[in-house]
């Protein structure tokens, strides 16, 4: 029987954790990282560009989204991209990752533009994101979910499924391995065997990160990670995102609240109806009086003094 | 009303809240839930155990002929259990397009018709083709149906939803008119003494007669049993999981870097060779072919097997062919009420159960189930029924 389980006793890693040798559990996080980020030389490449928009505008109709935006993204940093609502951050993302081609100007993605490369030719080419409105496989367990990020780097073809040949029983065993660690890394392992649908809302964000990272991309669009978390969840995340970007991950992150954005992102682009407006460190665009005057509104509170 | 139809109303009627009855009281007692949790701690070995005796009863059943399950002296028992198994193995197939990838297909009867042509062509006597083994008629049907969901799929698969529906529904049509309409087809004449499998009674017979129904339906059985293998296999796939993701939201899946189109054509292709498969069988055992039997409501019915069965559900799907076959031969003298008689049913069902009698329900990773046990110590949440989400979280709090 080439099925003999390899059950081992009740309980699995996740109890397991709980009764490990800090020496045993920092071996174990260890191996949780080596699966998470399996490239990470990629970190010491920092610098160069990773995607660079030019020119991009975007038309729905008379509506214009997005107006003649350029900006780059470098590999290895954390950028920012900010914007009262509506300004067309979320198109940003859909130009970029093929869900909309740009009316006119062009993506490009390591110096190759995406041209008419089909959505999930762009995944292929290291480009994920998550969804403001989550949009998790909700009949699926979160593992299946993490799973189907994983599938986008498998070779496995129907005849090779349908016979059950070696490479797919290789290719199964270790993605059900690196999505219970990136499982583990967002910190939700323990709910791998519920179906996406019947998590809490948390969960169903962070699962969306570990999907989107499970299709190891060069670049991690996130789209408002933190929309409906309370501040002890936005500190976690912000940590989490750090460490991915620590991993050799870049990323792109989009988000309303100021305290995460000044904390964590290493760059910022602020766009307002369309047009990019101000572009430069967090601390230079907390003190821009455009941005102030079109984002923050009047300049007030502790949400911005007590960031940096 | 007749006699004979209130006779056969009564026994529905008593047979239906029979199965109602002992449904509900399995839901009640959340026996389900804890049945599946029996089923899921055996290991493989211990499941055959208990499969192989199911199965042995199952294939026998023709010659068993239980008293009250049995559709004599209407019909020939054995010929029904065949015309049960052959909508089963339909409902399979369909299941693949409607179930797992969640694409609408109304015309699936036109690749059962096309299979039942294959067959007809290369058997028959009145067929100007030269003539091959029956047996061989199978594969052929099911290249040639792949060939047909490729052809068809590839201008329509960009379409979605009520698009789709609406050109499956039409080519089932267009395969009804050429049938009728294309001179080498033969139209209402049709074909007399298509092929069957070799072999012989102890009196000299014909083993495959088409008056002979039970080897007719253990060779349908030991299709299915390899049909459910294989389709198991690419269920528990990255195919089966990007077919499932297409079903629960294309855009995200296509994002998330599954190339959709071409698991749909997949999807498409895998199952026409399937519904291919069982026209070819139909032909072989009813013996004849011609443009009667492959219109849109046989295709409806195809449909019904499936949601009726509980689309996504290959245990479901199975019961749900069964059911929709049975039912006409069993109660004669209803079945020409049979149209009113599912329509009703898939309202109701629609309303206190819109998941069919047995919900969707797919395993999604190779050896998902020692990965579940290994890593969090627990078997996955297979089910999506409220009452088990309820009592997991209240385990917790
Ligand atoms: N498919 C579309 N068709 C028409 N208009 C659209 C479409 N997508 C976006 N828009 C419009 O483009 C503008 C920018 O929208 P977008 O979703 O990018 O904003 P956003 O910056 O993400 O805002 P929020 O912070 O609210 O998420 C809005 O006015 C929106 O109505
Ligand atoms: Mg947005």
């Amino acid at each position: 029987m080439s099925d003999t389980p390899e059950v081992e006793p009740e309980g699995g890693i996740v109890a397991e954790l709980e009764h490990m040798t800090e020496a045993e559990r920092a071996a174990h996080e260890a191996e949780v990282a080596e699966a998470v980020a399996p490239d990470r030389e990629i970190a010491v490449e920092v610098g160069d560009t990773l995607l660079e928009l030019r020119d991009v505008t975007m038309r729905f109709g008379g509506l214009v989204a997005m107006d003649s935006v350029s900006f780059s993204i470098k590999r290895g940093e954390i950028l920012g991209l900010i914007g009262p609502n509506g300004a067309g951050k979320t198109t940003c993302f859909n130009a970029m990752t093929g869900v909309y081609r740009p009316t006119s100007g062009q993506v490009l993605l390591e110096d190759r533009p995406l041209g008419r490369a089909k959505r999930h030719q762009i995944t292929h080419r290291g480009i994920a994101r998550t969804f403001q409105n989550i949009r998790l496989f909700g009949e699926m367990t979160a593992l299946e979910n993490v799973v189907v990020g994983a599938d986008a780097r498998h070779q496995t073809s129907v005849v090779g499924a349908l016979l059950r040949l070696p490479r797919h029983h290789r290719e199964e065993r270790e993605a059900i391995d690196r999505a219970m660690a990136l499982l583990e890394f967002m910190g939700i392992a323990d709910r791998a065997a519920d179906k996406a649908k019947n998590l809490p809302y948390g969960y169903q964000r962070r699962l969306e990160i570990a999907r989107a990272l499970a299709t190891e991309p060069k670049l991690l669009c996130l789209d408002e990670p933190a929309a409906g978390f309370n501040p002890a969840e936005k500190d976690e995340l912000m940590g989490l995102i750090r460490k991915i970007r620590d991993d050799g991950y870049t990323v792109l992150l989009i988000e309303h609240d100021m305290r995460l954005v000044m904390g964590v992102t290493d760059r910022i682009v602020v766009l307002e109806f369309g047009k990019k407006i101000a572009e430069g460190l967090p601390a230079e665009i907390r003190d821009n009086p455009a941005v102030i005057a079109a984002y923050l509104g009047v300049p007030d509170e502790e949400d911005t003094d007590g960031a940096a | 009303m007749t006699s004979d139809e209130i006779i056969d109303l009564v026994e529905m009627v008593v047979l239906v809240a029979v199965l109602v009855a002992v449904g509900k009281l399995f839901q009640r007692s959340k026996a389900s839930g804890r049945l599946g949790e029996w089923w899921n701690s055996k290991s493989r070995v211990e499941q055959w155990a208990w499969l192989v005796p199911l199965i042995a009863v199952v294939v026998l059943i023709p010659v068993i002929n239980p008293p009250f399950l049995t559709t004599e002296p209407g019909t020939n028992f054995p010929i029904t259990m065949f015309n049960c198994a052959l909508y089963a193995l339909v409902a399979l197939g369909l299941n693949v397009v409607v179930g797992q990838a969640g694409l609408l297909d109304l015309g699936y009867v036109g690749f059962f018709a096309v299979g039942a042509y294959v067959a007809a062509l290369f058997t028959s006597p009145d067929s100007q083709l030269s003539k091959i083994p029956y047996l061989w008629t199978l594969p052929l049907a099911m290249v040639v149906t792949m060939f047909f969901g490729v052809v068809l799929g590839t201008p329509t698969l960009r379409l979605r939803g009520d698009y789709l529906a609406i050109v499956t529904l039409g080519f089932g049509e267009i395969v009804r008119l050429l049938a009728t309409l294309m001179p080498p087809l033969k139209g209402n004449v049709g074909f007399q003494d298509v092929g069957h499998p070799p072999g012989t009674k102890a009196d000299g017979g014909a083993l495959f007669a088409n008056t002979n129904g039970t080897p007719w339906y253990m060779l349908t059985i030991g299709i299915i049993l390899i049909v459910l293998l294989l389709v198991g296999n690419l269920e528990r796939s990255r195919v089966g999981r990007a077919w499932v993701a297409i079903r629960e939201d294309e855009d995200a899946a296509e994002m998330m870097g599954v190339p959709v189109f071409k698991f749909k054509l997949w999807a498409f292709a895998i199952g026409a060779a399937i519904g291919g498969l069982s026209g070819s069988l139909f032909a072989g055992q009813v013996s004849f072919v011609n443009n009667q039997k492959f219109d849109v409501p046989t295709s409806v019915l195809f449909l019904a097997a499936v949601v009726l069965g509980g689309s996504g559900n290959k245990v479901g799907v199975l019961l749900g062919g069964f059911v929709i076959a049975y039912i006409p031969f069993r109660f004669t003298a209803l079945a020409s009420y049979k149209y009113l008689i599912f329509g009703v049913a898939l309202v109701v069902l629609m309303i206190f159960r819109p998941q069919g009698l047995l919900g969707a329900r797919q395993r999604l990773l190779a050896r998902g189930r020692q990965a579940y046990q290994r890593l969090i110590g627990r078997p996955e949440q297979l089910s999506s029924d409220s009452s088990l989400v309820a009592e997991k979280a209240g385990d917790s709090a």
